[in-house]
């Protein structure tokens, strides 16, 4: 743990004080043996411990699902909500309560099926929060259905002869939307470099959106497998204003590409590929507006105020009485 | 009521031609766009500052531009003005001003028998046969159904004052009705200067000049006034509808969220708050849809600033399971439903108390809320700051009932005076003890303290799934139940702080009318009238529909018979194939029947308007006899 000894006053905790991984976990996590769920929890506490970011000024939200199980896992605020609404919560949290850290956890059913209205909204508010696509291109909670990120022609309980549609690219999805202003993806086998782009997403001022590959053991045993054991499946996307690997991480994963987050054109052909799986940050833009911002959430309203404007309020529609 | 008799030729104002009375009921139609409805909230608000008691109702075509001289394009306003206070719409219009033959036709139903209709009479000389012949055979009609038909040529006098008649023929008409009214034609110049406020100088001359036409006619060419005197109020008094009534209420409890999407007949409420919150601090956040809204106001709850999302039938049934998300994660949240006609889309724009059941019982599984229900605009006002109280204190849903009628109906009621205590509390930011749960249910109340982000030591990660004191996913079933408990308690712990609505009349007696919400002005100036009779009548209205007051039962069985109105479905008795079996009784009627096993009747109407004095009288009267 790196405490911050100089000035102990710019970290909440230093010293012997400081959080550690440990201190952001609360339950312990009853996702199946090997699901990547694991990995994406890990990473985010291993986040939030290197930030010690206040746990009672973080929440995290969720939909439902397997992976929406998160924030229980997590011992900041948490919100379990209901399938597919996991954004508009966060949002009605942001927008009450902007100092807060706000995470999203959502998988491929919650965000891209039944919230999908919501998805495509929030991206457009782009309130600042750091959203989780926990995508394991199948229903994992319901057993086995079938989820608009299925490959086509899986197998599952929904689709016996193989799933019929060609499958929606969230990422295609999200830089198509007016105001995106942060997507990048990860795979939850490379826990590095996931670290790296949830530090990138937290700290764009936006909504970040971050499609991480998530492995379902139990339902997908083969889909991930074979993309796991070959490093070339993957192609990094570098930048010195993006992700900038390890040399460690950089010699394993030598299928990488220059990429400026700036360019929203290159973003949408490097999105539209998914094989090589492209990890990185495809784009950035913190020039987009926020949401949050278009009120003024300084002005503190007291009774007093309120009161001396219900009353000018009054006065417009008031008959008085006879002298 | 007498009608009034309109001589067909001009003479000198008799006496006998002055008519004194206490209140009058008017109409303004036209096509839309005419300017019937300015018009007709213009009449009124001169009517409630002279001191009259005054209700008035929007006429609304369901289209925003229906064709021009259709009989369903009419649009206007409803003035019921009195030298007493009014607390509804009143029975058939008096005296009715209409722009063209055709809008009128859609609102005979509503006449009195014998009415005045002052008609346009341009159209007798139209250029189009078929519009000249359709004029004219209606104005026959008219008078053989025995109206006293008065065509005025109002185009022609507003030519002699403007190039465009179209545009001002509204406030000739205004005029005339000040004429016959004798109402204070400074009052009058006053409100034409307010509503051109931000128009030139010209304008408002020209409306002025428009204004003075129409009284000089009416003048001139009619013998006839209507007197009815105004009392000026000894207090200060508020106009307002429902709606704005309810954007008020907001701001005074406090809540600075609002989370919507649009929907008739809600949607002005958040019009009106958006443009006073622009001043006062907070927001209205449009969502995406209504699942979208309920949820981004949980959120908001949940971080501690209690939020309000407000809707209509079809975004009321989308937030079901939000609503339920609420209740079991015990965040305060207030929904207003202004009620419309249902099911489905329904009828957007017309008045009905359908969603009670729905309110009561909506979201799956057992999710008790509080419900509480407007019964005049003023209430409406009152029952959002209670609402957040309530909310806030019991960290529950409440619902605010409302409906068309309350929404879009103008009355004046008592101004509200500043209370610091309907304020918002600021958000707890102090430390959680160490150890603290965030479900520690009292055993008492079911009452649980709230841990809002920011708290230290308070984390935890609320949850709509089955869950223990620690907000813990619960595997057994046994705090399943607790959880349950404890949710139902809080409404015992509620019910029993409530008082018990006081009855209108006598405390036993023959009948007793029991009614909810937007009904009650109608309801109790019904039973008025019957006991002024004799009749051993009273009246009992219900504000809280869930949980119910205390001594509810006590009163229902002090009268020979209990008959509930409503603006809802019910079969009636004598229906054809019905019989107790399978007879469907209106809402409050089947609560009330099952909570206290009185053989309660129910009599409804789903006429898609408020249910008039009248109506119900004689449904009293038929119960009685
Ligand atoms: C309104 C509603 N419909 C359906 C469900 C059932 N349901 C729960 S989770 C889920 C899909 C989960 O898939 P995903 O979002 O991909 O999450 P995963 O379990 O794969 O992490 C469904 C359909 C529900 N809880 N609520
Ligand atoms: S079913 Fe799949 S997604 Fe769910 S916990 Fe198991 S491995 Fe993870
Ligand atoms: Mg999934």
């Amino acid at each position: 743990m790196t405490t911050c000894n100089l000035i102990p006053e710019c970290c909440r905790h230093s010293g012997d004080d400081a959080l550690t991984v440990e201190d952001y976990g609360r339950a312990l996590p009853r996702w199946c043996l090997g699901c990547g769920d694991h990995a994406i929890l890990a990473a985010v506490q291993r986040f939030c411990r290197d930030e010690q970011l206040p746990p009672e000024k973080t929440v995290c939200v969720s939909g439902i699902g397997c992976s929406s199980r998160f924030p229980h896992y997590m011992e900041t605020y948490g919100f379990h909500g209901i399938h597919g609404r996991a954004l508009p919560i966060a949002e009605g949290i942001k927008m009450a309560r902007p100092e807060l850290n706000v995470f999203v956890s959502t998988g491929d059913g919650d965000c891209c099926s039944i919230g999908a209205a919501h998805w495509i909204h929030a991206i457009r508010y782009n309130m600042d929060m750091t959203v989780l696509l926990h995508d394991n291109e199948i229903y994992g909670l319901t057993k086995k259905q079938a989820s608009p990120t299925s490959p086509r022609g899986l197998t599952t309980n929904t689709t016996p002869r193989g799933s019929y549609l060609n499958p929606l690219n969230p990422l295609s999805a999200t830089l198509g939307v007016a105001n995106v202003s942060f997507v990048a993806q990860a795979v939850d086998w490379i826990p590095d470099i996931l670290h790296e782009i949830i530090r990138m997403a937290y700290h764009h001022k936006g909504f970040s959106f971050v499609r991480i590959l998530q492995r379902c053991p139990a339902y997908l045993p083969n889909t991930f497998e074979a993309r796991v054991k070959d490093p070339s499946s993957v192609r990094l996307l570098t930048h010195e204003d993006g992700l900038v690997p390890t040399p460690a991480i950089a010699r394993v994963y030598g299928n990488q590409e220059e990429h400026d987050p700036l360019d929203i054109h290159r973003a949408r052909e490097i999105a539209s590929v998914s094989d090589p799986i492209p990890v990185g940050i495809l784009y950035r833009d913190p020039a987009v507006p926020r949401y949050e911002d278009s009120f003024d959430s300084d002005r503190t309203d007291t009774a007093e105020t309120t009161g001396t404007a219900l009353e000018r309020e009054l006065d417009k529609i008031t008959i008085q009485a006879s002298a | 009521m007498k009608t009034i008799d309109l001589p067909k030729s001009s003479t000198a104002l008799r006496e006998g031609n002055v008519r004194n009375l206490t209140e009058h009921v008017v109409e303004i139609v036209s096509d839309s766009g005419e300017g019937a409805q300015k018009c007709g909230q213009s009449f009124g608000t001169i009517a409630a500052r002279m001191g009259y008691g005054v209700w008035t109702v929007e006429i609304i075509p369901a289209e925003i531009q229906p064709p021009a001289r259709s009989v369903a394009g009419a649009s206007g306003n409803r003035i019921r003005f009195a030298s007493s206070p009014v607390t509804n719409g009143g029975d058939d219009a008096d005296l009715v001003i209409a722009l063209n033959e055709q809008v009128l036709l859609g609102r005979v139903g509503e006449m009195k028998p014998g009415c005045t209709i002052l008609l346009e009479n341009k159209w007798k000389d139209d250029p189009d046969s078929s519009v000249a012949g359709a004029y004219q055979r209606t104005v026959d009609d008219l008078d053989q159904a025995g109206f006293k038909v008065r065509e005025v040529p109002m185009e022609e006098e507003c030519l002699k004052h403007v190039s465009n008649a179209r545009r001002g023929k509204n406030m000739f008409v205004l005029g005339l009705l000040c004429g016959i009214y004798e109402f204070d034609t400074q009052l009058a110049r006053e409100q034409i200067e307010s509503i051109f406020a931000k128009k030139s100088r010209a304008v408002i001359d020209a409306n002025v000049g428009l204004l003075e036409a129409g009284f000089a006619w009416a003048r001139e060419n009619f013998d006839l006034r209507i007197r009815i005197p105004a009392t000026r109020p000894d207090q200060p008094l508020v106009v307002a509808n429902g709606n704005t009534a309810i954007a008020l209420g907001i701001v005074a409890s406090g809540m600075k969220t609002c989370a919507m999407y649009p929907i008739t007949p809600a949607t002005s409420a958040s019009h009106y708050l958006s443009e006073i919150f622009e001043k006062v601090g907070g927001f209205v956040h449009q969502a995406e849809d209504e699942i979208a809204a309920c949820c981004f106001a949980i959120g908001a709850s949940y971080a501690g600033s209690c939020a309000v999302t407000i809707t209509s039938g079809p975004g009321y049934s989308l937030k079901q399971e939000a609503i339920g998300l609420a209740v079991m994660a015990e965040i305060p949240l207030v929904v207003v439903n202004v009620q419309r006609g249902g099911p489905s889309t329904g009828q957007p724009t017309k008045v009905e108390q359908g969603d009670l059941l729905t309110t009561v019982f909506g979201s799956h599984g057992d999710a008790p809320k509080i419900v509480i229900a407007a019964a005049s605009i003023e209430d409406c006002f009152y029952s959002i700051i209670t609402a957040r109280k309530i909310a806030e204190t019991f960290n529950m849903v409440v619902v605010v009932l409302t409906d068309a009628s309350l929404a879009t109906a103008q009355t004046l009621f008592p101004r509200p005076r500043y209370d610091e205590s309907w304020h918002a509390p600021p958000i707890d930011q102090s430390p959680v003890p160490k150890g603290a749960l965030r479900y520690d249910w009292d055993p008492e109340t079911g009452l649980a303290r709230r841990f809002i982000p920011g708290q230290p030591n308070g984390m935890h990660a609320v949850t709509g799934l089955a869950h223990d004191r620690r907000s813990r996913v619960a595997y057994d079933p046994r705090i399943n139940q607790e959880g349950l408990q404890n949710r139902s308690k809080k409404l015992v712990t509620l019910q029993k702080t409530l008082k018990t609505p006081p009855v209108f009349g006598d405390g036993e007696g023959d009948l007793l009318v029991v009614g909810w919400g937007s009904t009650r002005g109608a309801i109790e100036e019904a039973v008025r009238r019957v006991r002024s009779e004799g009749e051993k009548v009273s009246a009992l209205h219900l504000r809280f529909i869930q949980p119910m007051p205390p001594g509810i039962g006590d009163i229902l069985r002090r009268f020979e018979r209990v008959l509930i109105v409503e603006n809802n479905w019910s079969d009636r008795a004598d229906g054809a194939g019905i019989d107790e079996d399978n007879r469907r009784y209106s809402a409050l009627a089947l609560l009330l029947r099952a909570r206290y096993l009185v053989d309660a009747d129910c009599w409804s109407e789903v006429m898609g308007q408020a249910i008039k004095p009248a109506t119900i009288e004689n449904v009293i009267r038929e119960k009685l006899s």
